[in-house]
């Protein structure tokens, strides 16, 4: 199953190593991991999104996490109202003839045109992941000539109206 | 500046707490002066140098051991027989990646250490300059953490978090880099009184309810088992597992490593588990119906195979490490916490004993049916006869070092710990060529205690070269080599599960090791007639200086009883003659 981890870290040199390492070390699977700072420059944001297979196994993810003396808080927000968006930069082939379709196509997806050539264009898109695959579905039969796209980055809604039942860990 | 760091090595009281210009490696090592760190164990080099300037003008005691190696085993007995952080200090490159084994050695059994190594300055960190070593990047995975300094005026809280980090919580090694800059910087010495890391707040004390549960679960229980590890001894908790034990009347196992924190001839303690632990205390772990670990780790050398683990069992998981709970093994009924002070708690619930007359039975019959055995043949030296010979002409009373192989099964078995750090092995890592060099760092923490290293032929070839810190000292460490002239236990395996291949295991040739140690003038002795094992021994250990016991045993004897891999508990081999 899928998680959504989000992290408070130290920003000091090195902290993304330690954490991927860990990640590595411990085999846990990774899907993608996003860094930045946050409001604090000394303090960074890690959203990871993981694949465990239970719960005990996310369990371990989290406490590995916590052990970091680098690691403030790390929490699993992906029973939580979240906001969660990626980006994704799409260059597609297109002529003079379909230009417009792949326009059409992508403005329900509110992309934007950022870059137009002879014989491609680059579409920007940012949304939850299942968005950005939809729009990449519709986009291939054209042709991607290349695609790059960030991993989830994530953060809690303000309005609190979740359950709060954790499946696995315990107390303190 | 020369004139006023003598006086600083004497610490003037008027002095303590002002602010003083020094430069980084005067900072260093007045910060291991505010740890009371009274031994350094170390090795120079281009990097470190700056240091060891401060080292020579400050008389500090230092350890020079003959390979980094030594000096981090060393450091690492140390911390295990004195319950203090080892220090070890070298240099940047081949003197820091030497440390490596040592350093993931200390993590894997949890002792507390602070390595510092010297680094490259940092004007040309990362330009593969000359003994440039990327240590941090790869000591990250076998650090509790680690930090490279990047600013003279970091130094004084760098130092106390590294402390701290090291010491608290489940204790492990913490290694700082000091580029050779940083070091000859000038900066302020103020040592801070309190460290503020909001990402590192270990839990010690547990939670009550979760302490309650426990409680119950033993009143509801027939037939309990305590599991006790390392986590007892780090937390100082002999005492209370002895006093919770003994009046709830529940039977004790130990972990290798766990062994001392349980009188190891208590009619309760059911002997070592695991891998080549005795029959009743697996057989204990098989059939019990509640199984309290504490402060161990459920390493598969304890647990056996997984599927056939505690099949019965309610399972307490008593750990100041969360990530450990639920890691190997699923636990019931989860605390987080120091050991001691969970002991504490139940013991202040104050719950009335329960009787457990039949289990105790049940398990006495083991213990007097399947107890250790081995088949004197009267020609030759049996390894468990040498090892229970050692036990009883030191009395129980040495303190144990071992390396890693069959002398150090032997040892485990053999040697009825009764008392907690005394005992120092590599469990985790199983590191050849840790025994030899430990017991240095160990007689250096018990001055006045017999220390008694058993050490394999192999595993003695690894390290030991330190037999001149013996010579230089004079230290009284008492080398007990169970020379087999073989690697034994890959040899048993080899016997055992490939077919008598004996595969790059045998010593057809081997060096005199009395030449050697005559080499560093250390008294030795060969002995190979079983009628001289004990005269000899008894005769050796009242030397004052250091000596050498060579001691030829049986060479094909196998260690037993034994779970091979892949099998439980309840399936050990070699359990009767
Ligand atoms: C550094 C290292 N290399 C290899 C091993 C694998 N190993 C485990 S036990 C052993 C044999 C040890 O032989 P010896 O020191 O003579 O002790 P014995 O088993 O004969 O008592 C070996 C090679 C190890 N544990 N550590």
């Amino acid at each position: 199953m899928k998680r959504t981890i989000s992290a408070t870290v130290n920003n000091s040199t090195g902290v993304l190593n330690r954490i991927t390492g860990l990640f590595s070390r411990r085999q846990f699977n990774i899907e993608s991991i996003t860094v930045g700072m946050t409001e604090n420059p000394e303090i960074s944001r890690m959203t990871f999104v993981v694949n465990v297979d239970s719960y005990r196994g996310l369990d371990q993810v989290i406490k590995q996490l916590n052990k970091q003396v680098d690691v403030l808080k790390v929490r699993d927000i992906s029973d939580e109202t979240i906001v969660a968006r990626e980006l994704v930069l799409i260059r597609v082939v297109a002529t003079p003839q379909t230009r417009g379709e792949i326009e059409t196509l992508a403005r329900p997806f509110r992309a934007s045109i950022i870059d137009v050539g002879r014989e491609s264009m680059t579409l920007q898109v940012t949304g939850d992941h299942q968005k950005v695959e939809a729009l990449i579905d519709l986009i291939k039969p054209y042709g991607l000539k290349e695609l790059a796209r960030t991993g989830t980055t994530a953060l809690k809604r303000s309005s609190k109206q979740q359950s709060q039942d954790l499946h696995y860990s315990f107390i303190q | 500046m020369g004139t006023s760091v003598r006086t600083q090595a004497e610490k003037p009281a008027n002095e303590e707490q002002q602010t003083q210009k020094l430069n980084g490696s005067q900072i260093v090592l007045r910060a291991l002066a505010e740890e009371n760190v009274d031994i350094i164990f170390g090795y120079p080099g281009g990097a470190i140098l700056p240091t060891y300037d401060e080292i020579y003008k400050m008389g500090i005691h230092h350890i020079l051991a003959r390979h980094e190696q030594g000096a981090i085993h060393a450091a690492e007995g140390y911390a295990r027989v004195s319950g203090k952080p080892g220090v070890c200090v070298v240099t940047s490159g081949p003197g820091a990646t030497n440390v490596v084994t040592g350093i993931a050695d200390a993590m894997i059994d949890s002792l507390p250490m602070i390595v510092i190594t010297g680094q490259v300055a940092t004007n040309v960190i990362g330009t593969d300059a000359f003994q440039e070593a990327d240590v941090v990047g790869v000591t990250m995975p076998i650090t509790k953490h680690n930090i490279q300094l990047r600013d003279v005026n970091d130094i004084p809280r760098v130092m106390k978090e590294a402390f701290h980090i090291a010491t608290t919580g489940r204790p492990g090694p913490v290694l700082i880099d000091l580029p050779k800059d940083v070091s000859m910087a000038i900066g302020e010495f103020k040592y801070p009184k309190t460290v503020h890391m909001p990402g590192y707040q270990p839990t010690v004390q547990p939670n009550r309810l979760q302490i309650k549960k426990v409680a119950n679960a033993i009143e509801r229980a027939k037939k309990p088992v305590i599991l006790a590890g390392a986590g007892v001894l780090h937390a100082d908790g002999a005492d209370e597992l002895f006093e919770y034990a003994t009046k709830q009347q529940i039977p004790v196992t130990n972990t290798l490593l766990g062994l001392g924190s349980f009188p190891g001839n208590h009619p309760l303690f059911l002997g070592m588990a695991g891998m080549h632990g005795l029959y009743a205390a697996n057989m204990a772990l098989h059939e019990c119906d509640l199984l309290i670990n504490v402060g161990a780790r459920f390493d598969d050398r304890v647990t056996g195979s997984l599927s056939h683990f505690a099949p019965e069992a309610e399972v307490v998981h008593i750990d100041v490490d969360p990530a450990e709970i639920g890691k190997n093994v699923e636990t019931a009924i989860p605390v987080v916490g120091d050991a001691k002070e969970a002991l504490k708690n139940l013991l202040a619930l104050d719950k009335a004993p329960v009787p457990y007359d039949e289990w105790h039975q049940h398990l006495r019959h083991y213990s007097d049916e399947y107890p250790l055995w081995y088949n004197d043949d009267g020609k030759t030296i049996k390894p468990q006869a040498l090892l229970d010979m050692v036990y009883e002409e030191t009395k129980g009373e040495a303190v144990v070092t071992t390396d890693v192989g069959q002398h150090q099964m032997w040892a485990a078995q053999y040697y009825r710990f009764a008392n907690p750090h005394r005992w120092v092995t590599s469990g985790g890592l199983g590191t050849m060529g840790f025994g030899f060099p430990a017991a240095i760092g160990a007689q250096f923490a018990e001055p006045n205690r017999d220390v008694v290293a058993i050490i394999g032929d192999a595993g003695f070839q690894m390290t030991m070269q330190e037999m001149s810190i013996l010579q230089e000292l004079n230290l009284p460490v008492k080398i007990v080599i169970v020379n087999n002239a073989s690697l034994g236990m890959v040899r048993q395996w080899q016997e055992l599960f490939y077919e008598e291949r004996y595969s790059h295991s045998l010593f057809p040739i081997q060096p005199d090791f009395l030449k050697l140690a005559e080499a560093y003038n250390i008294k030795a002795y060969k002995i190979e007639d079983p009628s001289e094992a004990r005269t000899t021994f008894q005769k050796g250990l009242k030397e004052d200086g250091p000596v050498l016991f060579d001691f030829r045993v049986t060479a094909d004897e196998n260690c037993y009883p034994m779970i091979a891999p892949g099998k439980g508990h309840h399936e050990m081999e070699g359990i009767r003659p």
